[in-house]
């Protein structure tokens, strides 16, 4: 399934923040999104995840597709890992969680209350969820925080695995993840300020 | 004009500037008539009908707490509209109407309380009764506290529209029921609603209804109540709007840095 | 929607749940009464189905904040919202696990702190049903609450600000129900109301607090 934005504009807060952004993401590739702190990266993952609309454009191919990665994990500290997946799994109406828990090394770890892993191991396993959704395109937001080198190269290995099944990904992320991704670089789509005598556009 | 023209015509006023500039142009009218009307109604009331033969003097406080109360409860129903006008059309106008007329409806809401308190002291005898209006009324203004509370706790103007105008249409929705809840609960000392009753106004002999005497007064204070509010609802909402546009402006400036 | 469920429960009974809270916060504010009226049993026994349903109130009110703000904070409210669960499953959901631990353990407790209260006989039965038919409403509106405070840093006081209005129906026939039933009278038409609302309530509002959610995501 191939995400198609045309002429996407997005807000923050009721504050435009990009706008004139076109990209395709195909089956397969990964897409790595870069630009300065506060250009609207995690709005852009937001918007095309569903959780806020555009303010115009178009995104075509991402109803129930997307799996959405943000800062924060969704895990709880009192359930164990195999609860936490086992949960995340039902929601999202798929089973096995053992692919997971091998992607990410989770295996010894099974057992334990996500409260008491380290911020690199609760890390993993939020990024674990990311495969027990079983949606096809992924949507990372700097999901490479807290992990050593081991794990990006566990994280990176796991996104490779998921391209190969004909997955796609896009992710915002200021390392090299060693992916044979395309960048996309949202810097020049930076939203101009409307003329301020544009009343409704000066007052939004 | 067509229908539709007209009510096109009527959603210019949405653009804020078209707004400002009209309501500037109105205010000072309501103004002025609202004041008028209300000093007339209240000296012709005050001091040029008889007292009454059962409640002597104190029966005057009608030509304040009718009006204050009436207003109260007009003004959730403006809010109401506008906030369903927010939610449907998304004009910026509506929503800050809204909350512009929050504030005047607690004051409203605060009068008929007050003047209610005072008038039943000499007549039933005690400042406060868990009467079903009374008690209604009450409530009305925890409503309005939430209200105006949750606009000031949401930093981002337009969720805080959003949140505000569900919460104002559950809001009404539970208020009437309180309503119906409350007269369940109490039956109460307080009169029916008589002054806009047919009965009230056709002068037919009931026991409740206001007499002609004070009728007229009252009339000329509610009508001044209903200028006053408009005027004030006017003023707020040009006040919210360029608070919404410095605002803006500033983000713009945060903006290009 | 059951995985949904379970979770909440499990989290609710295990460490730092809260489980309990509620159920302790309503033991206390009962003890607490005769302390402040008095210890005349035929005044308590006049003012118990009062008390207890509006300490049951308060103890349901005590444990909203925690109702979706652990799962905005942890991110799961994000998760939640883009799985193909529809969100007023999730909300509608999210206040049945809030009625299962705390509306119920309230019901099933209220009898006997009502012995505390010297509660007239006949009393009994109609508070606990009174309870079990109103504190499901206190759930659902709660949860509508709960969602439109979701994002705030200190949403806790304001959300029982705007809360605390909407339960005045509940409040107004449930305890009418249980001072009736204690002394005797008609219980029927306060008790139909209160079913009402309950009713209508359940059906209608989760739509109100899933739009509102929908919003606090943004």
């Amino acid at each position: 399934m191939t995400l198609t934005v045309t002429d996407l504009a997005i807000a923050r807060g009721g504050v435009p923040v990009l706008e004139g952004l076109s990209f395709a993401l195909h089956p397969g590739k990964a897409l790595i999104l870069r630009g300065p702190n506060g250009i609207g990266k995690t709005t852009l993952l937001r918007t095309l995840a569903g959780l806020q609309p555009p303010l115009t454009g178009q995104i075509e191919g991402a109803e129930d597709q997307i799996a959405y990665a943000s800062h924060s994990d969704g895990l709880k500290p009192t359930l164990t890992v195999v609860e936490n997946l086992t949960f995340w799994a039902s929601v999202f109406g798929t089973n096995g969680i053992q692919t997971a828990l091998d992607a990410f090394a989770l295996n010894e770890l099974s057992d334990r209350h996500a409260g008491n892993l380290s911020a690199g191991q609760k890390r993993r396993l939020g990024l674990a969820r990311m495969l027990v959704t079983g949606r096809p395109i992924w949507m990372l937001d700097e999901p490479t925080v807290s992990l050593d080198k081991n794990a990006v190269q566990m994280f990176a290995d796991a996104v490779r695995a998921h391209l190969g099944q004909g997955g796609s990904a896009l992710i915002a992320t200021h390392i090299d993840l060693g992916l044979d991704g395309e960048v996309l670089d949202v810097g020049p789509n930076k939203a101009k300020p409307k003329p301020i005598d544009d009343f409704d556009g000066g007052f939004l | 004009m067509s229908i539709a023209a007209k009510a096109n015509a009527l959603w210019e006023y949405a653009n804020p500037r078209k707004f400002l500039a009209t309501s500037e142009r109105v205010m000072p009218f309501f103004w002025v008539t609202s004041l008028a009307c209300i000093v007339v109604g209240l000296v012709w009331g005050f001091f040029f009908t008889p007292d009454d033969y059962k409640q002597g003097s104190t029966v005057k406080i009608i030509y304040l707490h009718v009006p204050a109360a009436l207003m109260a409860i007009n003004c959730w129903l403006m809010m109401l509209a506008t906030s369903l006008v927010w939610l449907v059309r998304r004009h910026h106008v509506s929503a800050l109407a809204a909350r512009a007329a929050a504030p005047i409806g607690i004051v409203m809401t605060l009068i008929a309380l007050a003047t209610g308190a005072i008038w039943g002291q000499p007549m039933w005898g005690t400042w406060w009764a868990w009467d079903p209006r009374l008690t209604s009324f009450l409530i009305l203004f925890l409503f309005y506290l939430g209200y105006v509370a949750l606009w000031e706790a949401i930093e981002d103007p337009d969720t805080a529209a959003d949140l505000t105008s569900v919460l104002c249409l559950v809001g009404s929705v539970f208020a009437l029921l309180s309503r119906y809840a409350v007269n369940f609960w109490n039956q109460g000392l307080h009169q029916g609603a008589s002054v806009m009753r047919a009965a009230a106004v056709t002068g037919a002999d009931t026991e409740e209804k206001v007499s002609n005497i004070y009728f007229y007064p009252l009339l000329l204070c509610i009508i001044g109540f209903v200028l006053l509010f408009i005027a004030l609802v006017l003023y707020r909402t040009g006040t919210e709007i360029r608070a919404r546009r410095i605002k803006a402006l500033l983000a713009r400036e945060r903006v290009n840095g | 929607m059951i995985a949904l469920l379970l979770r909440d429960l499990k989290l609710a009974f295990r460490a730092g749940g809260g489980f309990g809270l509620g159920l302790a916060f309503f033991l206390i504010v009962t003890v607490l009464v005769p302390f402040s009226v008095g210890p005349q049993s035929s005044l308590l026994s006049t003012i118990a189905p009062g008390v207890l349903w509006l300490g049951a109130l308060l103890a349901c009110l005590l444990s909203l904040d925690r109702l979706l703000a652990l799962d905005w904070e942890d991110g799961s409210l994000d998760l939640l919202a883009t799985a193909p669960l529809p969100l007023e499953s999730v909300v509608s959901i999210k206040a049945l696990a809030h009625w299962l631990t705390t509306g119920l353990p309230l019901v099933l407790a209220a009898p006997f702190l009502g012995v505390l209260l010297n509660l007239p006989a006949p009393g009994f039965f109609w508070l606990v049903i009174s309870l079990l038919i109103g504190t499901p409403a206190m759930s659902v509106i709660g949860t509508f609450g709960a969602a439109l405070t979701v994002g705030l840093k200190r949403g806790g006081l304001l959300l029982s600000l705007l809360v605390l209005p909407l339960y005045v129906p509940t409040l107004i026939f449930g305890a009418e129900v249980a001072r009736r039933g204690a002394t005797g009278m008609e219980t029927q038409t306060p008790l139909l109301m209160l079913a009402g609302i309950t009713a209508a309530t359940i059906a209608l509002l989760p739509f109100a607090s899933a739009a509102v959610l929908r919003i606090n995501l943004r």
